[in-house]
């Protein structure tokens, strides 16, 4: 059933309109983001700024902490994508493949965290950090966010699928448990273990609501606290505003563009975005 | 003999099915005891607090329902909750109707799909942070691109966050642009998953292009829109990041302070522990109630291949 030229030019123009709609306030970021606080509030506005006024990126990091967000940024991604991988993959491998008493009951009580909206443990979770007194430090933004009931559900619906037969024979030659999952799971399961690090470095890198709660310091901030605070001390100077945005979303969306296959693959797989 | 043989292949097989079982709780043990420390047991104490009257520093005060009863009588809280209902109202059906459309247009067999479903993606994978900033300033009542275009071309020109009457939907604007990408490719995945023998069989019968999408495409798909309407109706009635950011500096918050919100600020602004606890509680029975009557009605308008 091939379409007629006339249906597929209707079809085009729909669905550029819609990259439009998309791409304009992309690219009013970076345009605004290159040009001076004077060219920025210009009436009629110039569409791309007449000269390249790259200095906003640099005034970025001389008016706020922009690498010491940057960095913690990095740090936190990290590390909650690394504990992810680590704990659900062991945990994934348990509920789908071997066989323990109780194994439904806790795989029950491991997808109940998932029908609990993240802002009912908000508070109490705040208070055991206090209680830890790890408010402040990489601790409370890192540790609460490595145990996923959600990564561990996307896992084990992926070791489900990998056939019996390969797990048989290596039970046979006498290979351990642990040598199974790490010889045999682990590299069948690239693709699953590539899509769970793309949700979790994505929820890691723009979440906002938990690292408010637990940082104070400007020295523990994240990229997006530390927009939202430069949004208050310089509400009118977009360019500058602009450029901190290009800056803390850019890297995200290029390591996305790049690995996207897998996580549209998870999707569909998992049918849920983080 | 052959007894004692079975009996020592049963005594190893049963050492193997405990090395089996140790290793299992081996393995699960820290998401186990992690999930149980940060979530279940905050769920449930989260619950307890909703009791008392806490404020996070002194002790804690057996309260009894009064967190809620209380709750009803506060114009703010009860504005909070209709704004979280019209904000939800706007972008739920918007976004997801627009989805519908474009996942269909992208499941004919045209080029470009993962091109076109990539782009829509974007907005879905940037920081809400980010997204705010930008559309702040795309919606500058002066120099914002939006009212210089609208100006140009003769127009009004609304102050949109600025304007108390236009401030949510604003907000909300912002909110299904975000959001349209990602139900776009979970309904376009549904799209793919159809067999194409139900469309010869209809096509057998002269069905046309709108008879094969209202009666096929259509039916077919409701699986999918199922899920995306529950997955849509959870993560909308939680919005906060917009909110914050793009009307808290600019004393619009009355004019669109959701639920979320509201939980914040009682518990980080006011320090009201116990009454930001009942109200994220409300939140968490409002998700529930609304999931369960979906569960519910699918049976009505649901159905599976």
């Amino acid at each position: 059933m091939a379409l007629s030229p006339m249906r597929k030019i209707i079809l085009h123009a729909v669905l550029i309109l819609g990259v439009a709609v998309v791409a304009t306030p992309f690219f009013w970021m970076i345009s605004t983001s290159l040009k001076t606080f004077v060219e920025s509030i210009r009436v009629p506005p110039t569409l791309w700024p007449e000269t390249l006024n790259w200095g906003n990126y640099a005034e970025v990091f001389r008016s706020m902490n922009f690498g010491v967000y940057y960095k913690n940024t990095i740090i936190v991604t990290v590390a909650k994508t690394v504990g992810q991988l680590m704990l659900c993959s062991l945990a994934a491998y348990a509920f789908a493949r071997l066989k323990f008493p109780l194994k439904n009951f806790l795989f029950l009580m491991v997808l109940s965290v998932l029908m609990v909206p993240s802002q009912v443990v908000l508070i109490p979770k705040f208070a055991l950090m206090r209680a830890f007194d790890w408010i402040n430090t990489y601790w409370a933004i890192i540790v609460p966010g490595v145990f996923s009931a959600f990564g561990t559900f996307l896992l084990r619906q992926f070791f489900l699928t990998i056939p019996g037969e390969l797990e048989e024979a290596a039970k046979i030659d006498g290979c351990s448990i642990f040598r199974i999952f790490w010889n045999i799971f682990l590299p069948l399961s690239g693709p699953a273990l590539v899509s769970l690090s793309i949700f979790t470095i994505l929820a890691s890198w723009n979440d906002f609501l938990w690292p408010l709660v637990v940082t104070t310091t400007d020295d523990m901030r994240l990229l997006s606290i530390g927009i939202a605070s430069f949004q208050g001390e310089y509400r009118t100077n977009y360019p500058l505003l602009m450029a901190a945005s290009v800056m803390a979303t850019l890297p995200i969306l290029l390591v996305f563009v790049v690995l996207q296959r897998y996580f549209i693959e998870g999707i569909t797989l998992s049918g849920i975005k983080a | 003999m052959t007894s004692a043989h079975a009996s020592v292949k049963k005594r190893r097989m049963s050492r193997l099915a405990m090395k089996e079982a140790l290793a299992g709780y081996l393995y699960i043990a820290p998401l186990v005891l992690g999930l149980s420390l940060f979530y279940i047991l905050p769920a449930l104490a989260s619950l307890y607090i909703s009791l008392t009257d806490w404020n996070g520093f002194t002790s804690m005060n057996w309260i009894g329902l009064d967190n809620y009863a209380n709750l009803f009588s506060d114009d703010r809280f009860v504005r909070s909750l209709r704004n979280t209902f019209v904000y939800t109202i706007i972008v739920v059906p918007i976004a997801i109707s627009i989805a519908t459309v474009l996942a269909v247009m992208l499941n004919q067999r045209i080029r470009g799909v993962t091109v076109y479903r990539l782009i829509y993606f974007l907005p879905v994978v940037t920081m809400p942070v980010a997204v705010a900033m930008i559309w702040k300033w795309l919606y500058h009542s002066e120099y914002g691109l939006i009212n210089q275009v609208l100006g140009a071309v003769g127009l009004p020109t609304p102050m949109w966050l600025l304007d108390q009457r236009f401030t949510l939907l604003s907000i909300a604007l912002v909110g299904i642009w975000s959001v349209f990408g990602n139900y776009t490719v979970i309904l376009l995945a549904g799209l793919q998953s159809i067999s194409s023998t139900y469309y010869e069989a209809a096509e057998l019968d002269g069905a046309g292009t709108i008879r094969k999408f209202f009666h096929v495409t259509l039916p077919l798909l409701t699986p999918s829109l199922f899920f995306v309407l529950v997955i849509s109706l959870i993560n909308t009635l939680q919005v906060f990041d917009l909110v914050f950011m793009m009307a808290r500096d600019s004393n619009m918050i009355e004019a669109s302070r959701t639920l979320v919100y509201s939980v914040w600020e009682n518990a980080f602004q006011f320090t009201r522990m116990g009454y930001a606890s009942a109200q994220a509680w409300i939140l968490f029975i409002l998700i529930m109630i609304i999931t369960i009557i979906q569960m519910i009605g699918q049976k009505k308008w649901v159905h599976y291949q």
